[in-house]
């Protein structure tokens, strides 16, 4: 039991650790499609962002899973890992965006002057001077989503994927127990105070300036 | 040489117009100081000379390369991003509130511009800093950040950042506006240090006695246009304008 179990916690963490390494850079591409000065790139990543967050997750990811064959008829026997990484970014790269967006819309107008009267590119005054201190002030939003992310990876089940939530649901009917879940619902918890710990070491490191 | 030209500059927000027919040359180590009543468009005309603001009318050429030209009617249309790039680099500003970037340390708030922006070598870039925070009295606060600093500090970090890009001019919004009287008066000095040192400058103030003392220029601005200008003596001692004496009333203790 042990065993299974260990293995969908791998595999858990494999969703987590993906996703959070994709969407947390990918957001922030977003957000600046967000804000572009071309009208039709906002749009469009406007809709993409109402889209992501106005659907169900478990209904992503089976298009994501399906899309493939149903649109093209390929041949998607190794795209279930695939398709999970890339719904769970592609959603929580939307959250993302917004939580950054907010960010960068509370930076005073001051930094992108100075920025600009130095010289700094768009992109420059974006990657430099703002998005720092946009990390700074989005960092307890971002940690609320991280915390979201750890449970929602049992979502990853919709595609009989063999993470933690699926294991446990199986191993636990076999053996008809509750110990399972006991151990199931210790991991998340376990995983979810780690990330508040990791969390809080990071807002400890930007609290050089304020 | 005349390092700033502006010939005929007209600005307006939609429906209000906030510079009328507003002509501004700066020689080359000349120091000219703005005054003017709160709203009069001393900030639009600084962010129009900065491109922070875009004229909608009138020439602007910097050592005499445009930045604008314009057609039959004076209406101005800016040269290409390139050429403004390279206009660029012969300015500077310093804002009334400082905008330092709070997540660099002095240090990297002076040298990070020229490094990035002008790639210049980081050896002399580094030396040139230290210079400067030595110029500035600031010498012990190269690590420190900006909250550590009180706000006549700040301003003198923020003046060596602007002089750290090598500019030819260097304009002044109201620099010590944000200050109380006696974090003023070191601003101040630093900046007259500078008039001393020959830099080109053109300085927004409320601080008559310095502009007095420090200027080459006096200009006074109201309602969008040069009422007068001159010599300090003259414009701040005797005007010669109904409307400068009456602003300049306001202002005596
Ligand atoms: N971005 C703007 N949009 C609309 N009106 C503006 C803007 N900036 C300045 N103004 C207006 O232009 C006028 C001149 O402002 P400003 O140049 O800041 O004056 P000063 O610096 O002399 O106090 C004021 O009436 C001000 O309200
Ligand atoms: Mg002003």
């Amino acid at each position: 039991m042990l065993g299974l179990m260990g293995q969908g916690m791998l595999k858990t963490c494999a969703i987590f650790i993906l996703t959070l390494i994709g969407s947390i850079p990918f957001g922030m591409v977003v957000c600046r499609l967000r804000k572009s000065s071309f009208a039709p790139v906002r749009y469009i990543t406007k809709f993409y962002i109402s889209v992501m967050r106005g659907t169900p997750l478990m209904l992503q990811l089976l298009v994501w899973y399906f899309a493939p064959y149903y649109l093209f008829r390929m041949n998607i026997a190794d795209w279930r890992f695939p398709a999970i990484i890339v719904g769970f970014v592609m959603n929580y790269a939307a959250y993302f965006a917004e939580i950054y967006r907010g960010g960068v819309d509370s930076m005073p107008v001051g930094q992108y002057e100075a920025a600009e009267i130095l010289g700094y590119s768009k992109m420059q005054t974006f990657f430099k001077i703002i998005m720092p201190q946009v990390a700074k002030r989005v960092l307890p939003a971002v940690t609320n989503e991280t915390i979201t992310l750890v449970k929602d990876t049992s979502l990853a089940f919709t595609l009989a994927y063999q993470e933690l939530f699926s294991v446990t649901k199986q191993v636990a009917a076999t053996g008809t127990s509750m110990v399972p879940f006991a151990v199931a619902a210790l991991f998340y918890y376990v995983a979810n105070y780690v990330v508040a710990f990791v969390m809080e070491k990071i807002e400890k490191k930007l609290d050089y300036y304020k | 040489m005349k390092v700033l030209e502006m010939q005929n500059i007209g600005k307006s927000f939609n429906d209000l117009e906030v510079l009328r027919d507003i002509s501004l040359e700066v020689d080359h180590g000349e120091v000219v100081s703005i005054i003017g009543p709160s709203g009069s468009g001393k900030s639009t005309l600084l962010r129009c000379a900065t491109f922070l603001e875009k004229v909608d009318f009138g020439k602007i050429k910097y050592l005499g390369k445009p930045a604008t030209m314009v057609n039959d009617e004076n209406r101005a249309m800016y040269v290409g991003s390139s050429q403004l790039a390279e206009i660029k680099n012969y300015f500077s500003l310093v804002f009334q509130n400082f905008n330092l970037f709070p997540h660099y340390s002095v240090i990297k708030n002076i040298t990070e511009a020229p490094l990035s922006v002008q790639h210049r070598d980081k050896e002399e870039v580094m030396e040139d800093a230290h210079k400067l925070l030595r110029k500035m009295g600031l010498e012990a606060k190269a690590n420190a950040y900006p909250y550590q600093l009180s706000g006549g500090q700040q301003q003198r970090v923020a003046i060596a950042r602007a002089l750290a890009m090598k500019p030819e001019i260097l304009f002044f919004d109201e620099p010590t506006s944000a200050l109380d009287p006696e974090l003023t008066a070191e601003v101040l000095k630093v900046i007259r240090q500078l008039a001393d040192e020959k830099m080109t400058m053109v300085i927004v103030t409320h601080e008559m006695p310095f502009a007095r003392a420090v200027s080459d220029r006096v200009i006074f601005i109201d309602g969008g246009v040069i009422v007068e200008q001159g010599d300090p003596e003259i414009v701040l001692g005797n005007p010669q304008q109904a409307r400068t004496r009456q602003f300049l009333q306001t202002y005596q203790r």
